[in-house]
């Protein structure tokens, strides 16, 4: 009974974990960042079941077979100072695996810093993504449009995110699609990812940023490219300008649902470090040194759109967003103060 | 002054907290004066300097902080059990999570061990006491204030809610203006001061006083894990020390070292936390090392595997310690580069590691296992760390940590590293010196009971958080949807949580119930040890040895038992020269605890009486002409006649 009883917890948790496995966004990519990222996970899940395996056969070996019992009473064992031959073993292979999940993780760390092999011809899809408080800002120079809360793109697109932080250490994660990175608000840090599959994703802040950190989670839209650029139309021509103002009262505001604007924040209120070239006008000054010129191709593709009038844009093509998030964060701040 | 701030309302479980906290120390107060007390613990407790005293001491407050601490996972578990639970607010919920990891690692992890290293060191190297007693006595003291006054936290002013690594900007006082990140620079530096003192008393304690013929080379493995992890100590605090001191700057002064403005640098708070919070594992891990090299080379019958390879690979894993902090944070956008060089350190790690598992396993070879209680610990922990340290390897990989970071996966890694390497451990040791200190066993059908409730409910516990790290829950989230999906296994894990609770209070349930009805070991080596602790009596008298011993092998008193190396070569015993109690660590302590407190409010005038107060303390000690006392040779007789007869003195 005492022999079986943790092995009846473990079939008994494993039961109640395989309908779950669905579900396992990590494992479930839908983009070339994260697929390199789950499958460097599946390879040293493989390569440690291994290791597991040695450790444990060699485990029951030895109290199966060296337990005390009646048979060998009285038997004192000898005195074994070690052998320099196992020890090397076990020394040597350890050092040889872990030589192998170095060069893998060397490897595969490049390849998601960087624009995936499939995408290096094009120029990346530059958003700059900021938090502040639970909240989520996603700029789009390139089309001079920006959106709180959620975030679309172009379905077989490099994106770029370049993130930072109004306040607290955040960090964007949208887990079918890459993994996550810090934004921070004294630099700058780029993300790249891009989907092969159309679809919505959480995307979410993975890292503790206080009171409504649980409810800082957003949608990653990713549409086809003829969806992206009705979208991108739509909004340049119903959605309101973000103003300086404006932008000042979405920071000041705790939660929000989703705003959409036919303008970006970058120009008043630039990004930190060396990166103000999207201060002026737009993003007409394109990030030089980063060889992104057919920045300013495009953004002569799609002129700047014409202020709008007004159009309450939000309601339209969703017309739930502007409601809180889903479990009401809105309840919390009646909490405030202990 | 603004009485508000020292408030903390709105919640029945603070009322509840608060209600029984009063009472409890109401009911200490009247205990101790209707007993009759008050002097009895003045004398015997509060100004001793005995190394086990204070050793006891440690291990006591380090288990009421376990169950403070485990009130806190609880409610945690309980609070994520099911999707959108109402049972605990966020910034509640914060302040649970933030104080059980600060509990858990910084006031019962390591003083637990430093606990059972007080009681055990100078027994195993043969010594009377430790090199600098009274300044034992001032470590401890200054650990105890610390925790108490993290603890009042919850009621008077409010926890911290920032998370244990209390990250800025969000711990500055622009993001968390409660008193709450005051006590975590304050209480952390006031016990981490007390940490540093016992790193250097317990090297020079191991470095100076042992035995002769005991070359380093001839300690027991868990003399030698505590030397290491003292280096570590001394090495890592000073880092946090300051770390402290900078952030209590931030907090109170204004000045602008971590702010978001002003030059100031989020991530170098990070940097200095985990250069001396990653060590800091090792610190709570390493001794653990020790104590299951000496329970497994005990219950097998057999001396240790590779005991020269088991040292080296210590002093690798604690200077690969100090090269792998930015593991941490990975996301950080430090590059692929930086982040490469911090893979391959960390992934590093796993090799020693994995040499001492194959140590410990060969050490079973061939030997004569018995399964007693503190063995059980030792050998439940082989599977279940070999699960946390392969899962280490694997979050090493900076690439994949990506996916990982913040999430339960992490979670679920450093509970399976940190349970059984550390708990398991302080529990294993427990029982197994525990007949050393007191002079009886604790039952071992209790025991067993206590076991098996842990050990399956750990894993039953903490499992499933693997798979809802990889289902996207990342760790701290006071609550999720319903959609997500994660409710059921969080359930699961709720479930094991209750598991573990049950386990605990029959442990507890087992020391009541040992100490009433257990019969008294007369033997003073229950077990057949092969190290110096057991070669003295149970319960220890005051000088330990009342002949010091000599030492010619590695496990002396197994070949004092078996191979006819005598012990003793002295037969008559001489004057023996002791410490005299003082109670100015204690009162040093509570001047701290004040100082900690006054300066948590930015009640300046008081803090400056009470730093001047210290100063005060300070040189009175500076100044103490006391020199100890002899036990004269008479009373040494007259106490070994009556401990040979197993009379306790």
């Amino acid at each position: 009974m005492k022999k079986k009883g943790p092995l009846y917890a473990l079939f008994l948790s494993l039961i109640l974990l395989l309908p779950g496995c669905s579900s396992i966004a990590v494992l479930n990519p839908k983009g070339p960042s994260a697929r390199t990222l789950s499958d460097t996970i599946l390879l040293s899940i493989l390569v440690m079941l291994g290791v597991l395996a040695v450790v444990y056969i060699l485990y029951i070996f030895v109290l199966v077979k060296y337990r005390a019992k009646k048979s060998n009473e009285g038997y004192i064992p000898e005195h074994e100072e070690g052998n320099k031959v196992l020890e090397a073993i076990w020394i040597i292979i350890p050092i040889i695996i872990v030589a192998f999940l170095s060069v893998v993780t060397v490897k595969t760390t490049n390849e998601v810093e960087n624009v995936a092999a499939d995408y290096q011809d094009q120029t990346p899809l530059v958003i700059y993504a900021s938090s502040s408080n639970w909240k989520w800002h996603f700029s789009y120079p390139e089309e001079g449009i920006e959106t709180v809360n959620y975030v679309n793109m172009p379905v077989h697109r490099a994106v770029e995110f370049r993130m930072y932080s109004f306040g607290t250490i955040t960090s964007l994660w949208i887990p079918q699609l890459a993994g996550q990175k810090y934004a921070m608000s004294d630099m700058l840090t780029t993300l790249h990812l891009s989907a092969d599959t159309e679809g919505s994703y959480i995307g979410k802040n993975a890292n503790f940023s206080g009171k409504g950190f649980a409810h800082m989670e957003f949608e990653a839209l990713v549409l086809s490219n003829k969806g992206y650029e009705d979208w991108v139309k739509e909004v340049k021509e119903t959605a309101p300008k973000l103003t300086e103002e404006e932008f000042k009262g979405l920071l000041a505001t705790d939660y929000l649902g989703r705003k959409t604007y036919s303008s970006t924040h970058l120009e008043f209120s630039p990004p930190p470090g060396d990166h103000g070239e999207h201060m002026s006008g737009g993003g007409k000054e394109m990030d030089m040194d980063n060889g992104n010129q057919e920045h300013q191709d495009n953004k002569e593709i799609h002129p700047s759109p014409e202020p709008s009038s007004g159009t309450e844009f939000d309601s339209e093509p969703h017309p739930d967003v502007d409601q809180p998030l889903p479990s009401s964060p809105v309840d919390e701040s009646t909490h405030e103060g202990h | 002054m603004d009485l508000d701030k020292f408030k903390v309302h709105g919640e029945p479980l603070i009322y509840g907290a608060m209600i029984s906290i009063a009472l409890a120390t109401i009911g200490i107060l009247v205990g101790l004066t209707y007993f009759k007390k008050w002097g009895y613990l003045w004398r015997e407790w509060l100004t001793t300097v005995d190394h086990k005293k204070i050793g006891i001491m440690y291990i006591l407050a380090a288990l009421l902080m376990l169950f403070r601490g485990g009130v806190d996972a609880m409610m945690m578990r309980l609070q994520t059990a099911a999707p959108e639970m109402k049972f605990l607010d966020a910034q509640h919920y914060n302040e649970v999570f933030t104080t059980h990891g600060l509990i858990m690692i910084l006031f019962m992890a390591m003083p637990f061990i430093i606990g059972l290293m007080n009681v055990i060191i100078p027994l195993q190297i043969g010594a009377r006491d430790v090199a600098f007693p009274r300044l034992n006595a001032v470590s401890f003291w200054l650990f105890f204030m610390g925790a108490m006054l993290l603890n009042i936290s919850f009621v008077i002013g409010g926890s911290p809610d920032a998370g244990w690594s209390a990250y800025f900007p969000l711990a500055s006082l622009e993001f968390s203006p409660t008193v709450g990140n005051n006590y975590y620079s304050l209480a952390l530096q006031i016990s981490g001061i007390g940490t540093l003192i016992t790193g250097v008393n317990f090297i020079v304690t191991i470095l100076k006083m042992r035995a002769p013929g005991m070359t380093l080379m001839k300690m027991p493995m868990f003399t030698w894990s505590v030397l290491i992890t003292n280096v570590i100590i001394v090495f890592a605090f000073p880092v946090l020390t300051v770390a402290l001191a900078m952030m209590m700057f931030d907090r109170l002064f204004g000045s602008q070292f971590f702010t978001m403005a002003n030059g100031g640098m989020d991530m170098l708070w990070a940097n200095l936390f985990w250069v001396w919070g990653h060590p800091e594992v090792y610190i709570v891990i390493l001794p653990a090392f020790g104590i299951y090299s000496e329970i497994i080379a005990t219950f097998s019958k057999k001396n240790l595997y590779g005991y020269t390879s088991m040292v080296f690979s210590m002093l690798i894993i604690s200077l690969l310690s100090f090269l792998v902090w930015a593991h941490h944070f990975y996301t950080m956008g430090q590059g692929a580069m930086v982040n490469s060089f911090f893979s391959i350190t960390t992934m590093a790690i796993a090799v020693p590691t994995g040499v001492k598992i194959f140590n410990w396993l060969f050490t079973l070879r061939k030997g004569r296992i018995t399964f007693t209680t503190p063995m059980l610990y030792t050998l439940a922990f082989i599977p279940i760390f070999t699960i946390g340290g392969v899962t280490g390897v694997m979050l090493a990989m900076a690439s994949a940590d990506y996916q990982y970071h913040n999430t339960m996966f992490l979670v679920a890694h450093f509970h399976y590293v940190l349970i059984p390497g550390a708990v398991f451990a302080v529990i294993a040791g427990f029982h197994y010196w525990f007949p050393k200190v007191f002079g009886f066993r604790l039952n071992e059908r209790l025991g067993k009971h206590a076991f098996w409730w842990i050990i399956i409910s750990f894993n039953v516990t903490f499992f499933p958080l693997f798979f809802l790290g990889l289902m996207g829950m990342t760790r701290r989230m006071y609550t999720y949807s319903e959609e997500s999906g994660f409710g059921p296994l969080n359930m699961l894990s709720f479930v094991g949580a209750v598991g573990l609770a049950i386990g605990f209070v029959i442990l507890v349930y087992n020391i009541y119930w040992s100490t009433r009805y257990m019969p008294r070991d007369t033997t003073n080596d229950p077990w057949d040890g092969r190290t110096l602790e057991w070669a003295t009596h149970s319960p220890i008298p005051l000088y330990n040895f009342a002949i010091v011993p000599k030492v010619e092998t590695r496990d002396a008193l197994w070949s004092a038992k078996h191979e006819n190396i005598p012990l003793y070569t002295d037969t008559k015993y001489t004057k023996i020269h002791m410490p005299s109690n003082t109670g100015k660590p204690f009162i040093l302590g509570v001047v701290f605890f004040f100082l900690g407190f006054f300066l948590v409010f930015s009640m300046w005038i008081p803090a400056i009486v009470s730093g001047i107060g210290i100063l005060v303390v300070l040189a009175f000690m500076s100044f103490d002409k006391d020199q100890g006392y002899y036990i004269p040779v008479e009373e040494i007789a007259a106490t070994e006649k009556k401990l040979m007869r197993g009379e306790t003195v």
